[in-house]
């Protein structure tokens, strides 16, 4: 915009807010790493520089790995996420093209619609949901998430990938159409292929979602083999009023970092998908 | 198109040509009510049929594992007359209230401290955002931790500049469990805002600023007439989203504070969950989860006339 700062106000003006919100986003992270790594020893000693380290130690996260079923709820939880993504992206597709590339009588209907429930939130739906849940007799099955998540992410890819889909030039699809291939052939063959950023976004989007979500899984899942990683931190490493606060900083961390791995191999995705979701609607 | 210059009559009896499934199938309309069919049935299943399955709850005198008996408004009714209630009402109110405004101002002030050119830039995006995708159950236990009665970390930091011992009880007293809720939401949601505002900066045309500068107006004036009009659409999209999911947060408040002290910080979704799980009173439960309803359907009204108006 405008130039021609000196150093001393460039840094002013430029780096110290950058900073501070650096500063904010990332202290609780370094907070959860330094706690993991302490011996108890110093996790409840008043003395200590409480942001120091002074005799680092692994024991929290082999206490984590050995004593507690972390890995179980991690095998679930990506379990869950992956299938229920992969669910939501292909039931997403079905409902964006024809919306994205037809014109069709009620198509602007549907996409309201598409709209509206993706708003609806999960606290409206918990206590029927149980209900249901329970009569299908899939309670503690992972069945139970894989086929609940999809109600908020189905409408969520179908929304992000309509977006996509419509900045797709239409030429090569007309190309094709009057070459004589059907429609199915048309989106298989031609269109899907072209739209793979749009899948890595609304995907990805999908993955942190399901990873993130604890009513439905604090609900369905009550017994520790089926459990993901939030609810396993929340019921099983909080014992009554006794905190394990080492384990459990250490499974706050360990539980962060496969979202935060896939995120930084996509973040340009993710951004992209986070805008056009909201700015381009 | 492509028959544009052929006569009329020839465009009829292309039409009239023998109907096979293939042809049928191949139809827009049928194709795109095939296509669309599974996802459409999955929605009506497992959103539909539960929204209109949770109304009938909430008119039942409905425990956990026992037939229901028809109450008509009874739940309702009581929800009415429970201070409890109006108490929760209020809370999510605020809640919702003070934290989106916290995220607009600050998503803003995060978005035009990004919209300058520095070193890292996308490195630090990146990091700025993971608050924002991290599972929020987890980053809550970190602050958990970090406002534990007896060894919080802010506290001791606190102690160092002078406050007296043992240091404010940030989730023991009432209004500071709400001032801590609220913080800890803001800096989950804060990212949202930042870097979706931050791609609605990078839209405005330098030419507009430069008009500005030449027309005589300063950083504050160019800030006021033309980069908030510009950002004005984004800034109410992103709102009405955060403002319906924030007015049903439930993971934060579940596990930072269960609601307390004495339901200081207890919020509409949470007290569906203590009276509809806790409690097994479904119905009860499901009458309370609905009278969020009202609230979000105004917001959901707009925000689809909103997105309707745009395409």
């Amino acid at each position: 915009m405008i130039t021609g700062y000196g150093p001393i106000q460039r840094t002013v003006r430029v780096w110290l807010p950058v900073l501070f919100f650096l500063f904010v986003a990332l202290l609780p992270f370094y907070w959860m790493a330094i706690t993991s790594i302490k011996p108890n020893s110093e996790l409840y000693s008043l003395r200590a520089n409480p942001l120091l380290v002074h005799a680092p130690t692994l024991q929290h996260y082999i206490d984590l790995l050995t004593t507690t079923s972390f890995l179980t709820w991690t095998w679930n939880t990506m379990l869950v996420a992956v299938i229920s993504t992969a669910i939501s992206l292909v039931l997403g597709t079905m409902l964006a093209y024809p919306l994205a590339r037809i014109n069709f009588p009620g198509a602007g209907l549907i996409a309201i619609s598409v709209a509206a429930v993706y708003l609806v939130p999960q606290p409206l739906l918990f206590i029927p949901l149980a209900d249901i849940i329970n009569r299908l007799d899939l309670g503690n099955t992972l069945t139970s998430v894989i086929l609940t998540y999809p109600t908020m992410l189905v409408p969520f890819c179908a929304w992000l990938l309509l977006g996509y889909f419509k900045t797709v030039p239409m030429e090569l699809e007309e190309a094709a159409r009057i070459d004589g291939a059907s429609r199915m052939q048309t989106m298989r063959r031609i269109f899907l292929p072209l739209c793979t950023p749009g899948f890595i976004s609304a995907g990805i989007f999908a993955f942190t979602l399901a990873q993130n979500e604890f009513l439905y899984a604090l609900i369905f899942l009550t017994k520790t083999s089926v459990r993901t990683v939030p609810v396993g931190v929340i019921s099983e490493l909080i014992k009554g009023d006794v905190f394990y606060w080492g384990q459990l900083m250490a499974a706050a961390l360990l539980g962060s970092i496969p979202v935060a791995i896939i995120y930084s191999f996509f973040v340009e995705h993710y951004v992209a998908g986070l805008t056009s979701g909201a700015v381009k609607g | 198109m492509v028959v544009r210059s052929e006569p009329i009559v020839a465009v009829g009896r292309l039409q009239r040509r023998p109907v096979t499934l293939s042809t049928w199938l191949d139809r827009g309309s049928v194709f795109s009510w095939l296509m669309m069919a599974p996802p459409i049935l999955f929605l009506m299943a497992f959103v539909g049929y539960p929204f209109f399955y949770g109304i009938a709850l909430s008119l039942e005198d409905r425990m956990v594992a026992q037939p229901g008996t028809f109450a008509g408004l009874n739940n309702f009714i009581r929800d009415a007359n429970d201070p409890v209630f109006w108490k929760v009402v209020s809370n999510t109110f605020i809640y919702t209230g003070i934290a989106t405004v916290l995220k607009m101002v600050g998503g803003l002030g995060l978005a035009l401290a990004m919209n300058q050119q520095f070193r890292m830039k996308n490195l630090i995006r990146a990091l700025l955002l993971l608050p924002f995708i991290v599972p929020t159950v987890l980053s809550t236990v970190a602050f958990m931790w970090m406002l534990d009665p007896a060894f919080s970390v802010v506290n001791r930091v606190l102690i160092q500049f002078g406050v007296p011992k043992p240091g404010p009880s940030w989730l023991g007293s009432p209004i500071l469990a709400m001032f801590s809720i609220i913080m800890i939401n803001t800096w989950r949601g804060l990212p949202f805002y930042g870097i979706t505002l931050l791609a609605g900066l990078q839209t405005v045309p330098v030419e507009l600023y430069e008009a500005a500068t030449i027309d005589g107006a300063g950083g504050w004036q160019r800030f006021r007439y033309v980069t908030l009009p510009i950002l004005q659409p984004i800034i109410l999209i992103v709102t009405l989203f955060s403002v319906i999911f924030t007015f049903a947060d439930f993971q934060l408040v579940y596990v930072l504070t269960h609601g307390g002290p004495q339901n200081a910080t207890n919020l509409l979704a949470t007290y569906a969950f203590d009276i509809g799980m806790g409690a097994g009173q479904l119905g009860l439960g499901a009458s309370v989860a609905l009278t969020m309803l009202p609230a979000l359907a105004l917001l959901i009204v707009a925000i689809t006339l909103y997105l309707r108006k745009k395409s």
